[in-house]
């Protein structure tokens, strides 16, 4: 008797695609092939994608400090939601995640919540202040990976150059919110044709390319692997493909927002609108698509950012950033990169698993893997309205999307669905 | 029309409409009495949130001269500085009873914001660098009393248009009457991308003195956005400043503007600004009648009576 049979879906399995069913016993998968037999729990599957749960390079959590905005608990239920079963939960928190202990009380967390596998990433300095090193040994020691200030890129070179040495040791990957800090100063928004008509100041493109061009050079210094977290810029891409070719360990990430929205949505001074870096022109959202349709860009990654509605329901510019995205990313990305359905879950949860050191994550079903799967409907077409998280700052509520995530599975028990 | 916002969507007979009615309100404040009863029983608020002085007198006065009562409302003495939010501020000014505000802000789009928490229409009394209707309003009267018509004006609007809201205001407005606009001034005070807009471009003043009807000066400062954007107010007023040699330069009747508040000696020349061709004081006057023609329109109606 199985606890859970999966039945008729297209499944990625380590063999390739097969439509087939998988039996889940005990947690972990246990078969796959047709007429299975007798199960306690049957999720039809015809027509849909099953595949390894997603992975999120990029979730704030704001726990601890900012609770208001999202916390473990509601984090952890949007993310099954998006049929993600394992994510990193960025670091700029109140404290900021600079210490091991810091990080483990995160991951204990959310495995009491068991909705999702979360790893914090580590600061890469004190409090995200810039300067001196973080506790990286001891983050190290507790499990992090991934080191970043993201919210900040890091500016002084002579802390990134020692900070890539001593992550490049440990093995770790430095991942950088990249923004010139002079060059974006009075921005909102990007530069150009929409902010010159709101008389807002602007964020240029090159404000994220000249980080990430130095950063690549750095890299060539230390040999340290290194993520470029939310590309928005067509020069970004060429960037990274350019170290990519070179043989530089680089790996990238868009946002969902990235791919379905340009500045022209920024007319609205919409609040919704607002983040970093901000929505670039339609040939940048081309470059985008392009980018995760052929690699180059490695994965995707929500930035699922709340912000409570007091922070947002403002004037554009006295906005905080960020918008939510966990529910919704494989959504946005099905409609609007329509990728094959092996791509799609390389973007999406294997490769995302391979940058953020998940080993029971972000594989093709296998017997005798750990159960952490989702299973994804491509053509159904729905409207969101509404949000688990703790904030609505969604640009997607409201809109029609393609494809929905029907069930999610981790550890063998369903976090997300079912109920069909 | 429920609210008056932008300049960038009202067609020519929109605009000729509100100046017209504009014209018939500047005979009344000519009058011994200058007041009408039109809008008596209305309460007008005046939500600055970004200091002002004139731009608030000027539609307190006007909102007086059509009998409205008006309330008015300062950030520096509000709860806004015990950290009530703008929205809450608003809804309890509405609560108390008003029937139109008039909003200035220092973020763009903030009087859409408010257009969409509140009932009431709402006058954009400048918002960040984006929009100041009635400032071109009252800057097209101006021009249409002195010449008769905008139509085949040329105009060169001169300095900080890149962070001017009567900039982007005045360039919809006159090329809506029919006037060409050429922005003069150095590529860090202009738009980024001129082609997108109805105009012409050049950082020479010197080459269009003699081509223009109207020279429209912009109050400049040294830095904007953490960034100096000219060397300094003495190589610009070289450069850039409508001086007494510039003004002996235009044709006869060519005439001068300024929105205020003006820099003496840097964008306007000591004496230019008090010569027979600079409207600037006319353009005070006009302000009065413009906003009075807005607010009619907005809460003057018959449905309110």
């Amino acid at each position: 008797m199985h606890d859970l049979v999966l039945v008729g879906g297209s499944v990625l399995t380590d063999a390739g695609l097969r439509t087939t069913d998988v039996a889940v016993t005990d947690g972990r998968v246990t078969a796959i092939g047709r007429e299975l037999g007798e199960s306690r729990e049957i999720v039809e599957c015809s027509g849909a994608w099953v595949g390894p749960g997603f992975v999120d390079l990029h979730t704030h959590l704001r726990d601890p400090g900012h609770e208001w905005r999202e916390d473990i608990g509601s984090g952890s239920a949007a993310a099954a939601a998006g049929g993600y079963t394992a994510l990193v939960a960025m670091p700029n928190t109140d404290p900021p995640i600079d210490a091991g202990h810091l990080a483990l009380r995160i991951s204990d967390e959310a495995r009491r919540v068991g909705k999702v596998a979360v790893v914090s990433a580590g600061c890469l300095t004190m409090g995200r202040g810039g300067e001196r090193m973080a506790h990286l040994d001891d983050l190290w020691s507790a499990g992090v990976r991934l080191f970043t200030d993201d919210g900040d890129s890091l500016q002084n070179v002579a802390v990134l150059r020692s900070v890539m040495e001593y992550v490049a040791q440990l093995g770790g990957v430095v991942s950088q919110h990249a923004l010139d800090a002079d060059l974006s100063g009075a921005g909102f928004m990007h530069e150009g044709s929409v902010s010159s008509r709101l008389g807002i100041y602007g964020i240029p493109r090159q404000a994220d390319d000249i980080v990430i061009a130095r950063d690549i050079a750095i890299m060539r210094m230390t040999g340290v692997r290194y993520h470029v977290q939310h590309l928005s810029t067509a020069g970004g891409v060429a960037l990274v493909a350019a170290a990519k070719a070179e043989g530089l360990p680089i790996t990238a990430e868009v946002t969902p927002h990235h791919l379905m929205f340009d500045h022209t949505a920024v007319m609205s001074t919409d609040s919704n609108f607002k983040m970093m870096p901000p929505l670039r022109e339609e040939s940048d959202r081309e470059a985008l698509v392009e980018g995760l349709r052929s690699g180059v860009i490695d994965a995707v990654a929500t930035d699922h950012a709340p912000q409570s509605a007091v922070e947002k329901d403002v004037p554009f510019e006295h906005a905080l950033n960020g918008v939510i995205g966990l529910e919704w990313a494989a959504s946005v990305v099905n409609g609007v990169v329509s990728l094959d359905q092996d791509v799609f879950f390389d973007r999406m949860s294997i490769t995302p698993a391979a940058i953020a050191g998940f080993t029971d994550h972000g594989r093709a079903v296998a017997v005798g893997a750990e159960a952490n799967l989702v299973v994804f409907d491509p053509n159904v077409r729905w409207t969101p309205t509404s949000t688990r998280s703790r904030s609505r700052n969604a640009p997607y509520l409201g809109r029609e999307l393609t494809g929905r995530v029907e069930v999610t599975i981790l550890g063998g028990a369903i976090t997300y669905g079912g109920e069909l | 029309m429920n609210h008056l916002l932008t300049m960038e969507n009202l067609d020519r007979g929109t605009l000729e409409s509100l100046l017209d009615e504009a014209d018939d309100f500047a005979e009344v404040l000519t009058r011994p009495i200058p007041k009408v009863p039109a809008l008596r029983g209305k309460t007008v608020a005046t939500m600055f949130f970004e200091p002002s002085t004139r731009t608030r007198m000027s539609f307190e006065k006007a909102a007086k001269a059509l009998s409205a009562d008006t309330v008015s409302f300062s950030p520096g003495t509000s709860a806004l500085s015990k950290g009530e939010s703008l929205k809450d501020t608003v809804l309890t000014v509405r609560a108390m009873g008003v029937d139109l505000m008039i909003v200035r802000h220092q973020a763009t789009g903030a009087p859409w914001r408010i257009a969409e928490w509140l009932d009431i229409p709402i006058i954009n009394g400048g918002d960040g660098a984006h929009q100041h209707p009635t400032q071109a309003l009252l800057d097209c009267l101006t021009i249409r009393q002195r010449f008769g018509s905008l139509d085949g004006l040329t105009i060169a609007i001169v300095g900080d248009v890149k962070h001017s809201r009567v900039a982007r205001s005045d360039i919809f407005a006159m090329t809506a009457l029919g006037a060409k606009v050429i922005l003069v001034g150095p590529s860090t005070l202009l738009p980024l991308d001129p082609e997108a807009w109805p105009v012409t471009v050049t950082s020479n003043l010197d080459e269009v003195l003699d081509a223009v009807d109207v020279v429209y000066l912009l109050r400049v400062q040294t830095e904007r956005g953490g960034a100096s954007v000219f060397p300094s107010l003495a190589e610009y007023a070289v450069k850039y400043g409508m001086n007494t040699e510039r003004l002996a330069r235009l044709r006869p009747d060519a005439v001068v503007m300024h929105p205020g508040p003006m820099n003496r000696g840097v964008e306007i020349g000591y004496d230019v600004a008090d010569d027979d061709r600079s409207l600037v004081l006319q353009q005070v006057t006009n302000g009065i009648a413009v906003r009075m023609a807005v607010l009619f329109r907005l809460i003057g109606g018959e449905q309110d009576a």
